[in-house]
């Protein structure tokens, strides 16, 4: 990647003509600054796919897109091997442009000006990596997906398809119908992301409420011990003694 | 006048305990003081109903009056109970009419200094606002059209303009259903122009009373939050229908969007039914209603109001 080599932008933005937009705006931009438009994506989910087939030093990135909203997928995105650098884009998030200004986050408003576009690309080589942290206080809500690192890929996990997670000395591992996951994350920190869809069984263990089906006995436990039963996944996971109240309060409140 | 007998007792309270820190001699007034307020609020609670329906002079009058009457009795069965020589009736009587009356001018001046500002605030409160991101999405949307087709860019910026006149309006009186629907589908031309094939608009409106009287921004907020909630936070294409229909002298308006619990947008959506719903209130009292539920997917707004024509007197509040 020499500097005369034109910047590969990608463009993140749910709605057509926004996206329209932002093309014009690039190919006036075109005419001074050596720019390639490499792709665009209609949500966050779509981004990652595209940059894992095509890489790109700049994304264009809109805040409000739905499956999977900008700030969410700018916290995936530093997984990849070479993450692009990041313009925010919005039309109006009063919060974010806060601290968008506090972080010296680069951002442009919404309609977009040629000038701001223009200085912006300009600069955007020189680009500070966004910090995770920032990212994350940014977006306080519950995250659409977790994200897996594996062989320089990005896989991305929709929480909804999450059956259990297991906290396995360093990492957690996430349990889906079809398989297994590591990450790094610290399960206290999921559990209360992600308070209202998991229920703890165990020390080391959350449950998705919509995979659980019910409790029966541990037949090796003996005195008391339940094991979960779980839909769509043949495993019986144990519930700890401190977390048997989770037993007697299934199927009372709605869960 | 409830709110008079209700005030008079919280001041009465207020300034006999003030009264006992004061000085404890006056602890001999509050006893004389005392039995009058409390039979004067008596008889004044106990009459409240009456007092409601005659005219505010009236009311002063009455009011004044029964504090004079009980400030009386308690002289009398008092001063017998306590064997205290029977003194002048004059000075209390006095007193009492006095305190009375500057109670109820207190209360007519607050009142008089409050309400308007209430109403004020009520009324600005009750202005349908449109989301700021609406505006600056409708902007981005129409400019590549600039280039690309300048004709419909030109209708959008017209649609826009029409909206926005009528956002910006003083919105106090009711105006013709014809005219809010021909807004809904302004704006929703806009949504349209930004969502393109995402947004699917199903009118149902053959059988709508174009000359019923609504209160303006009745649908247009609804069908906002019906796109914001229920078409935005969806990558998959959705359809929001609006049905309008009359039976039996009653206006009915359905609308209908998809319903996901997953990623939806939170907050915002009470605020506008709420509104709406006090707007209803304002114009119709309970001759209209508006009822929300999710039901298979879908949520259903209902709002039902009495089928009127212009006519001068309908004017609510």
């Amino acid at each position: 990647m020499s500097h005369p080599q034109a910047l590969r932008v990608v463009i993140a933005d749910d709605e057509g003509p926004a996206r329209n937009r932002m093309r014009d705006l690039l190919q006036d931009c075109a005419a001074s600054l050596p720019i390639e438009l490499t792709g665009e994506a209609a949500n966050g989910c779509e981004l990652i796919e595209l940059l894992q087939e095509r890489e790109a030093d700049l994304v264009l990135l809109d805040i409000r897109m739905p499956q999977m909203d900008g700030l969410e997928a700018a916290q995936h995105l530093q997984k990849l091997a070479d993450p692009p650098k990041i313009i925010f884009t919005t039309a109006f998030d009063t919060y974010a442009v806060k601290a968008f200004e506090l972080h010296a986050v680069d951002y442009l408003l919404k309609p977009i000006r040629l000038r701001r576009l223009f200085d912006a690309i300009s600069r955007a080589r020189a680009l500070t990596p966004l910090r995770l942290d920032m990212l994350k206080e940014l977006a306080p809500e519950a995250r659409t997906h977790l994200s897996v690192q594996e062989r320089g890929r990005v896989i991305l996990i929709s929480v909804p398809d999450i059956v259990y997670l297991r906290a396995e000395l360093k990492y957690v591992s996430i349990r889906t119908r079809e398989r297994e996951y590591l990450v790094e994350e610290s399960l206290t920190r999921l559990e209360k992301e992600f308070a209202s869809r998991f229920v703890r069984i165990h020390r080391s263990c959350l449950v998705a409420k919509a995979h659980l089906t019910g409790f029966e006995r541990a037949a090796e436990a003996g005195e008391g011990g339940w094991s979960a039963l779980l839909k769509g996944v043949d495993e019986k996971l144990p519930v700890s003694r401190r977390q048997a109240h989770v037993v007697r309060e299934f199927g009372k409140t709605p869960l | 006048m409830l709110i008079v007998t209700f005030a008079s007792f919280v001041a009465a309270v207020v300034r006999t305990g003030a009264w006992r820190e004061l000085v404890e001699e006056f602890s001999i007034v509050s006893l004389h003081v005392q039995p009058a307020l409390a039979l004067s609020l008596l008889a004044l609670s106990a009459s409240s109903r009456w007092l409601r329906r005659v005219s505010y002079p009236m009311g002063v009058v009455l009011t004044l009056g029964l504090a004079l009457g009980a400030t009386a009795i308690t002289h009398r069965v008092g001063s017998s109970f306590y064997g205290l020589e029977p003194y002048a009736m004059d000075r209390p009587l006095f007193l009492a009419v006095a305190a009375a009356g500057l109670v109820l001018f207190y209360f007519h001046l607050r009142s008089r200094a409050l309400s308007p500002a209430l109403t004020e605030a009520r009324l600005q409160a009750l202005q349908a606002r449109i989301r700021p991101h609406f505006l600056f999405n409708s902007i981005t949307a129409v400019l590549p059209l600039v280039r690309s087709d300048p004709k419909r860019a030109e209708a959008a910026l017209e649609d826009m303009a029409d909206l926005f006149r009528v956002l910006m309006a003083d919105n106090r009186d009711l105006a013709p259903l014809a005219d809010e629907v021909e807004l809904c589908r302004q704006y929703l031309d806009l949504e349209q122009l930004r969502l393109g094939e995402r947004l699917t608009i199903d009118w149902h409106v053959d059988n709508m009373p174009r000359d019923a009287m609504v209160p303006p921004l009745v649908l247009q907020p609804l069908l906002e939050n019906a796109v914001y909630h229920g078409i935005e936070p969806s990558p998959d294409p959705g359809v929001v229908s609006i049905n309008i229909y009359h039976v039996r002298g009653e206006v009915h308006v359905v609308l209908r969007n998809p319903y996901r619990k997953e990623g939806q947008h939170h907050a915002g959506n009470k605020m506008a039914l709420g509104n709406i719903r006090e707007r209803l209130a304002l114009h119709f009292d309970a001759e209209a209603g508006l009822e929300s539920r999710v039901e298979d997917h879908a949520y259903q707004v209902h709002i039902r109001l009495p089928y009127v024509k212009a006519k001068p007197e309908v004017r609510g509040s």
